[in-house]
């Protein structure tokens, strides 16, 4: 038997040295190739819009009523009702949202109730949005008899985004400095004074990125406002929040469910509209968060 | 004073416990509904019946029909979701310098966001054209293409949520297999995922929670036609899709047709809040494991 010297071990070392690293090399390709694949799998998406629906975007697609004939049919009230719907579920969310994340960050004491709440705010924001459209059917629409109206809608909505919001507050609040809380106490003011004059507005930018992107979340919601009701065929724009109603998403659902070609071209037009708010309401919430994270450095 | 600030904090009170309110409103709805069906429609025949026919002269309420529907898409979705948002996270955490991952993270944050009405158009119109030419006899409306962009929605959440996990992982630990000789791909697979596990399978469970619940995807392309099958090519009807086709619908409250909704609605929420509850424990434990 040959003696194990260093002449003998190292190639078979260096070999399997190099069939590792290879191995690695590999893997790391297979991994990146996952990530690129998630990325094609957007851009294909995009494309596919783009060439089904840029052809028919056009200033009268957008102020004109629905209609029988594809080629007439515009978004007008659609993309109306979808306004109403966000600033109303806005007024709605924002201060029910900013409250109870107050409640827990700035008053709790830690007692079990608060724990049962937090744990229950995180299983909300994972329940089906589709169950919040049967709350709304049963609670709003039915119970108190909203019928299926603007303000059923957005009732709705506002308890779907309402964990977004909380936690996105309760972060904002946990970001200013307790030392401001300190000075302000020690200056004589009241809990309230402290959290209305110093806490909030510091905390204001943070609580305001987090309603967009709660209220992006709401206006690209489909399924709980066919749930309670609303319309898809309205030629009409609603006039006061007891009004019936559509949004951009179930016009672009009607014209989806259609089978001929013209339709689903008006249906890819509406998406493009819908993604241009999409994109204008995220830029506007990285635009504060930028603002908000230099302020919080200086 | 006092008396304003207390006021003030009761009224705090109120907003937090708004969402207490909610999940017990939830409930009642649901279960409110849900007995009036039962008085008509037995448990047995609910929960064990394989044929789903509400909405015909012969009605029949077995509901295992929508849900296999909505296990079939699930599973697709998975199959999907699972290995590329491991690979994804693995190479954002393991892999990829900090310039990538800053531009990276929200790109595949844009797939989150967009509405899933937008899925259901791009599922129909392009994914099942596309697998049309490679599946032979897949139907116009099929679970596989709803199934597949199901998946490419998740993937986000579950590529963000485990890599954190696998970030949460002590640094000594990679330190330690790589000051033994190990590649990054010997330390990311046995050690890194190994030690994040539990953290990495919370994040799968809420992912197909997400999944089960989904509803503008499937109701746009997977078709409207409830059938007890595992095969992905043809037209099936999940749970969520159904409650859409009945709300679309002029079925008159009150009716045996319309309580369907609720009853197949408490089976969703029950679902969904079992696997919400199991991620939530888990994630607690993988935070105590390295706390």
């Amino acid at each position: 038997m040959n003696a194990v010297t260093a002449a003998t071990i190292r190639p078979p070392v260096e070999r399997a040295v190099a069939r590792r690293r290879r191995r690695d090399r590999t893997f790391r390709l297979l991994a990146q190739s996952a990530l690129w694949l998630a990325l094609a799998v957007l851009a294909a998406l995009l494309m596919s819009v783009v060439s089904g629906g840029w052809e028919r975007l056009s200033w009268d697609f957008i102020t004109s009523y629905p209609s029988r004939r594809a080629a007439a049919a515009g978004i007008y009230p659609a993309l109306a009702g979808s306004m109403f719907l966000v600033v109303l579920t806005g007024a709605l969310a924002l201060p029910l949202g900013v409250g109870a994340a107050l409640y827990l960050e700035e008053y709790g004491r830690g007692t079990r109730l608060e724990r049962l709440i937090e744990i229950n705010i995180a299983n909300l924001a994972a329940v089906p949005s589709i169950i919040y459209g049967l709350l709304g059917l049963g609670l709003f629409v039915r119970a108190l008899a909203m019928e299926r109206s603007l303000l059923a809608g957005a009732c709705t909505l506002a308890l779907l985004v309402l964990p977004i919001v909380i936690l996105a507050t309760r972060e904002a609040l946990r970001a200013v400095p307790k030392s401001l809380r300190e000075a302000s106490y020690a200056l004589g003011a009241t809990k309230w004074q402290t959290v209305w004059h110093q806490v909030l507005p510091v905390a204001f930018p943070g609580i305001l990125t987090g309603l967009i992107l709660a209220l992006s979340r709401a206006i690209g919601e489909t399924a709980p406002l066919i749930t309670i009701g609303a319309l898809t065929y309205v030629p009409f724009v609603p006039d006061s929040i007891w009004s019936p109603f559509t949004a951009l998403p179930i016009q672009i659902f009607n014209w989806v469910s259609r089978p001929q070609t013209a339709f689903l071209q008006n249906a890819a037009a509406g998406i493009l509209v819908l993604l241009a708010v999409l994109l204008t309401m995220n830029s506007a919430a990285i635009w504060l968060r930028d603002r908000f994270q230099k302020q919080g450095v200086s | 004073m006092r008396r304003a600030e207390r006021a003030i904090e009761h009224l705090l009170f109120a907003c937090a416990l708004l969402s207490v309110v909610t999940t017990v409103s939830i409930i009642a709805v649901l279960a409110v509904e849900t007995v009036e069906f039962l008085k008509v429609a037995p448990m047995t025949e609910f929960l064990l019946g394989t044929e789903w026919t509400p909405l015909f002269a012969d009605q029949k309420f077995g509901v295992l029909p929508l849900v296999a529907g909505t296990v079939l898409v699930s599973l697709i979705a998975m199959a999907v979701a699972l290995p590329m948002g491991l690979l994804t996270a693995i190479y954002l955490s393991e892999y990829a310098s900090a310039p990538v991952r800053r531009v990276a993270k929200p790109v595949l944050e844009v797939l989150a966001g967009v509405p899933t009405v937008v899925y259901g158009y791009f599922a129909l119109l392009f994914v099942t054209p596309l697998l049309q030419h490679a599946v032979p006899g897949l139907a116009g409306f099929n679970a596989l293409s709803p199934g597949i962009v199901t998946g490419i929605m998740i993937l986000p959440m579950v590529s963000s949520l485990a890599e954190d996990a696998m970030r949460g992982v002590p640094v000594n630990l990679r330190a330690g297999a790589y000051a033994l000789g190990a590649t990054r791909m010997q330390t990311s697979l046995t050690v890194v995922v190994p030690a994040a596990f539990s953290g990495i399978t919370a994040a799968f469970i809420l992912a197909v929670s997400r999944a089960v619940g989904e509803t503008m995807i499937v109701a746009i392309a997977a078709g409207q036609q409830p059938r007890l099958t595992l095969d992905p090519r043809v037209p099936i009807e999940t749970m969520t899709a159904y409650i859409v086709q009945v709300s679309l619908g002029d079925t008159p409250t009150g009716t045996l047709e319309y309580r369907t909704i609720f009853a197949v609605g408490m089976l969703l929420f029950i679902g969904t809040f079992l696997l919400n509850l199991l991620s939530s424990a888990l994630r607690r434990r993988y935070r105590e494991e390295y706390a």
